[in-house]
């Protein structure tokens, strides 16, 4: 397997640096879009987000508002704009948290191993021996649903997914010769850490922040769709859709548009981190004979 | 290998008491209890005493784990707090239609993706492998009732060839139930299909770039004799793995079906409660689920390790 970084090629932009594929090009603008509408959106949005524009529920698209109106009269085309910055916001939060629990106890389990390892591993194999939504679901079935329970439940159960992966790529790394003679030399753990094990673990924790930023957004708006998650009238994709679903009979595309939207922004980071991942790589044996 | 299967079968009876503990700690240490949850808004601190005092929710938090742990055991799984009928009851009713769409669901998805898999790994890095792998990897990302609104929308709503609503009546014939389950039994088929696929691709295809693989294909064997009697004996334990973890993974996918189709499964039964907040039922779905989940894991392991006899003599 070659490094295919090493070769140095010169560098006309920093876009062929990239070397992005078509997909990953076309992922990138979808996500940069969004994000664009994310920061933008209340200078874009014709009209508010809980605001009733018409007195015609589920109107068509183009009459009443751009992307018609949904089951209480509102204007899609604007809350789809508010919605997409609850939908980002919350994934981000949710991932973010689950980074901070996932990755410094994983590298700790790592570093310090014995007992602290295995209890803390233990612990994670329990609740990963539930199925995520189902966690989720007890916990807010206990506490009932808001903002803060939503985000720190989706959080905290996604924590256990990086818990496992920053513990196994610690393991992985602080076996290498490098840490070995890094510890021969008399470093602390800390300078371990953070000088040996935390830049070589980079790419792979970057790919898994891409990947649970997806899953992220597909498990609150799956959440939002049952109706547990985020509440109205605030605007958010998955509760777009759980609302105007019923619309879907009389003709309405209020349900079908937010869901697409979801749809696009998992999709292109799904695609983007692929990319990211395949430049990480080498080829298999089988593309190495067909060659 | 006896004995490997057997603590196995422990640590996963140990998982599921840990289960226990964290479905009984999270529903039940919070603050605001059953009491207070039947009493709803309108209680009064007397009425909350007393009704504490009733269902003997001043007891120790531990003496009541046990018994409510006791009650599982004996099948007993208490009383829904919504309806006031025996979980095991409404459980019971509700059970039959889960369990038929993610069987059916298996049935369908589980061959396809091994074929797909295989197919792909063979290929890889062709057409068809890259084909297969840009939509898959799609296809994961986009949630399950996307998928399961626009097959709603093109076969029941505009094209009326099949049902949108999967629920079923016992009078029904072939047909009419072939019409009910195909949208919500296609939507958690595709759900699961891509993740398989996947799996079983990369699975495959780690076993392709190790040493003894490079050794066999420079030996000159067929492409075809590699995959069939050098690869796929090693990779049937990851793939085992995965259709066991997918086939749990159901259990999520399942949610969104039903509320999607309005299918009267388990899981409705369980957003229902968690939106009633019901404790008891939210407890006994919860354990349910967490013991098919369990048991599915164990299940894959003893598998692999009947498909490869390494497995059987851990380092």
């Amino acid at each position: 397997m070659s490094d295919v970084s090493d070769h140095g090629a010169p560098r006309a932009s920093v876009f062929a640096g990239l070397r992005l594929t078509w997909t990953a090009g076309l992922a990138g603008a979808i996500l940069l879009f969004w994000l664009v509408l994310a920061l933008f959106g209340p200078w874009i949005a014709p009209h508010g987000e809980a605001e009733i524009i018409s007195g015609t529920t589920f109107a068509p698209i183009g009459e009443g508002g751009l992307l018609g109106t949904d089951k209480l009269g509102r204007d899609v085309f604007s809350r789809l704009i508010y919605g997409v910055r609850t939908t980002m916001l919350l994934a981000l939060i949710t991932t973010l948290i689950s980074f901070a629990f996932g990755v410094t106890l994983g590298f700790a389990a790592a570093i310090l191993k014995g007992w602290f390892d295995v209890v803390i591993s233990r612990i994670v194999e329990a609740f990963m021996a539930f199925p995520s939504t189902l966690l989720a679901l007890v916990v807010i079935g206990a506490f009932g649903t808001s903002i803060t329970v939503l985000v720190l439940t989706v959080g905290l159960v996604l924590s256990t997914g990086v818990f496992r992966v920053s513990r196994a790529l610690g393991y992985d790394i602080g076996v290498m010769d490098f840490v070995e003679a890094a510890r021969a030399r008399g470093e602390g753990t800390w300078w371990i850490l953070t000088r040996e094990i935390l830049p070589n673990s980079m790419a792979p924790l970057i790919a898994e922040f891409g990947l649970r930023f997806t899953f992220s957004i597909l498990f609150l708006s799956g959440l939002s769709f049952l109706g547990l998650g985020v509440q109205e009238p605030a605007a958010d994709w998955g509760l777009m859709v759980q609302e105007n679903v019923g619309g879907l009979f009389l003709g309405s595309s209020a349900a079908l548009i937010p869901a697409a939207c979801i749809a696009s922004l998992t999709v292109s980071m799904n695609l983007l981190v692929d990319w990211f991942q395949q430049r990480q790589q080498g080829e298999t044996v089988l593309e190495k004979i067909d060659q | 290998m006896y004995r490997i299967i057997l603590t196995r079968l422990a640590q996963g009876l140990l998982t599921l008491l840990l289960a226990s503990i964290i479905v009984f700690g999270a529903t039940e240490i919070l603050p605001g209890d059953v009491a207070a949850a039947i009493l709803g808004q309108s209680r009064t601190e007397e009425a909350l005493a007393a009704l504490r005092e009733e269902m003997g929710l001043n007891r120790p938090a531990i003496e009541r784990y046990f018994d409510w742990l006791g009650g599982l055991l004996r099948g007993d799984l208490g009383t829904s707090l919504a309806t006031d009928r025996p979980v095991a009851d409404m459980i019971e009713s509700r059970m039959w239609n889960t369990l038929r769409l993610a069987l059916l669901a298996a049935a369908i998805s589980v061959p396809l993706s091994l074929a797909f898999g295989l197919w792909s790994a063979m290929r890889a890095g062709g057409r068809v492998d890259k084909t297969l792998a840009m939509t898959t990897l799609a296809l994961i990302a986009v949630p399950e009732f996307f998928i399961g609104l626009i097959l709603m929308k093109v076969f029941a709503v505009e094209l009326k060839w099949l049902s949108a609503s999967a629920n079923t009546r016992p009078y029904f014939d072939f047909w009419q139930n072939f019409r009910a389950l195909a949208l919500p039994v296609a939507t958690l088929s595709f759900a699961v299909l891509a993740h398989m696929m996947r799996m079983t691709r990369s699975s495959v295809i780690n076993i392709f770039t190790s040493p003894y693989m490079e050794m066999a294909a420079l030996k000159g064997l067929p492409k075809r004799r590699l995959v069939i009697r050098h690869a796929l004996p090693n990779a049937l334990s990851p793939i085992l793995t995965v259709i066991a973890l997918n086939l749990s993974y159901m259990v999520s996918g399942v949610i969104i079906v039903e509320t999607v189709f309005g299918v009267p499964g388990l899981t409705r039964l369980l957003v229902d409660a968690v939106t009633l907040r019901d404790i008891p039922l939210i407890q006994a779905c919860a354990m349910i689920f967490g013991t098919v989940y369990i048991l599915l894991n164990l299940l894959a392991y003893v598998l692999s390790i009947m498909a490869n006899p390494r497995l059987r003599y851990p380092k």
